[in-house]
C-alpha cells in the first residue's frame, strides 16, 4: 500500500548524512596531507560517504521502482492525498500495518546487506593494507643487506 | 515475476559491472545497486505474500503472471531511464558537454 515511504524516509536521512560525512573527509584529508607522510596508506581506503552512497542508491533505487509497483496498483494517485488507501480510516490502519511491518523490514533488509558489503569491504581492505606494509618491510630489509654488504 | 525480472536484471547488470571494473565510465554501478535495492525489497514483499498464501504463492493464475512479468520489464525500463538520465548529466566522459561546446562554435 505505501511500504516504500519507509525506506524512502531512510534514504533521504542517509542522503543528508552522506553529504555531511562527505564535507567532513575533505576536511580531513588535506589536514593529514600536511602533518605526515603516511598519507597513501590511508588514500586506499574507500571513504565512508562513498560506501554510505552505495546504501542511498539501493534505497532510492528500490524506492523509486516500488513507488512505480504502487502507481501501476492503483494504489498511489497523483492528486491528494495521494495514497488511496489514506482515504478512509480502516484502510489507512492497514496501511500503517503495512509500512510498519513490510515497509521496515525492507529497510532493514537493504541496510543489512549494505553492513555485510562494508564488511567484506573491510576485510580487503585490510589484507591490502597489510600486504602493502609487509611489501615496505621487506624493501627495507633488503636495502639494509646491500648497504652492509658494500660496507 | 516481478521480483524474478528485477533479479535477472540485477544480475546482468552487475556482470556488465564486473566485466568493465574497476572503470566506472558507464556508471553501471548505479544501475546494480538500484535493481540489486528493488529486487531486495520485492524479496520482502513475496516473502509476506508467500506467507500469507503458502503453497498457492508458486501457482498464480496465467494472467497474473503475465501482467507481474509486464510490470517487471516496465520497472526495468524506468531503472534503465533513470540510469540513462544520471549518465547524461554526470557526463564522465565528457561526451555531452563536447558535443554542446561543438555546436556552439560551428
Amino acid at each position: 500500500m505505501a511500504c516504500f515511504i519507509v525506506p524512502a524516509a531512510e534514504a533521504v536521512i542517509t542522503t543528508i548524512a552522506a553529504r555531511a560525512a562527505k564535507s567532513k573527509e575533505a576536511s580531513s584529508e588535506s589536514a593529514k596531507a600536511r602533518l605526515d607522510g603516511a598519507e597513501p596508506l590511508e588514500a586506499e581506503k574507500i571513504p565512508f560517504s562513498r560506501k554510505l552512497g552505495w546504501l542511498n542508491k539501493m534505497l532510492w533505487g528500490g524506492s523509486v521502482l516500488l513507488a512505480f509497483e504502487h502507481v501501476w496498483h492503483g494504489e498511489v494517485v497523483p492528486w491528494f492525498p495521494f495514497l488511496t488507501a489514506a482515504s478512509n480510516p480502516a484502510d489507512a490502519a492497514e496501511m500503517l500495518h503495512e509500512m510498519a511491518t513490510v515497509g521496515v523490514l525492507m529497510a532493514v533488509l537493504v541496510t543489512a546487506v549494505w553492513a555485510g558489503m562494508l564488511a567484506v569491504c573491510s576485510v580487503i581492505e585490510k589484507k591490502a593494507q597489510k600486504k602493502e606494509q609487509k611489501e615496505q618491510i621487506e624493501q627495507k630489509e633488503a636495502l639494509k643487506k646491500a648497504l652492509s654488504a658494500e660496507g | 515475476m516481478t521480483l524474478l525480472t528485477a533479479v535477472f536484471a540485477a544480475v546482468i547488470c552487475t556482470v556488465i559491472w564486473y566485466k568493465g571494473a574497476p572503470k566506472s565510465e558507464m556508471k553501471v554501478g548505479v544501475l546494480c545497486l538500484m535493481y540489486w535495492g528493488a529486487s531486495l525489497m520485492w524479496l520482502v514483499d513475496a516473502v509476506f505474500e508467500y506467507a500469507e498464501l503458502h503453497e498457492k504463492y508458486f501457482t498464480p493464475a496465467p494472467a497474473d503472471m503475465l501482467n507481474d512479468f509486464y510490470l517487471g520489464l516496465s520497472a526495468v525500463a524506468l531503472g534503465l531511464v533513470i540510469w540513462l538520465v544520471i549518465l547524461l548529466v554526470k557526463d564522465p566522459k565528457g561526451a555531452v558537454k563536447a558535443a554542446l561546446f561543438g555546436k556552439k562554435t560551428d
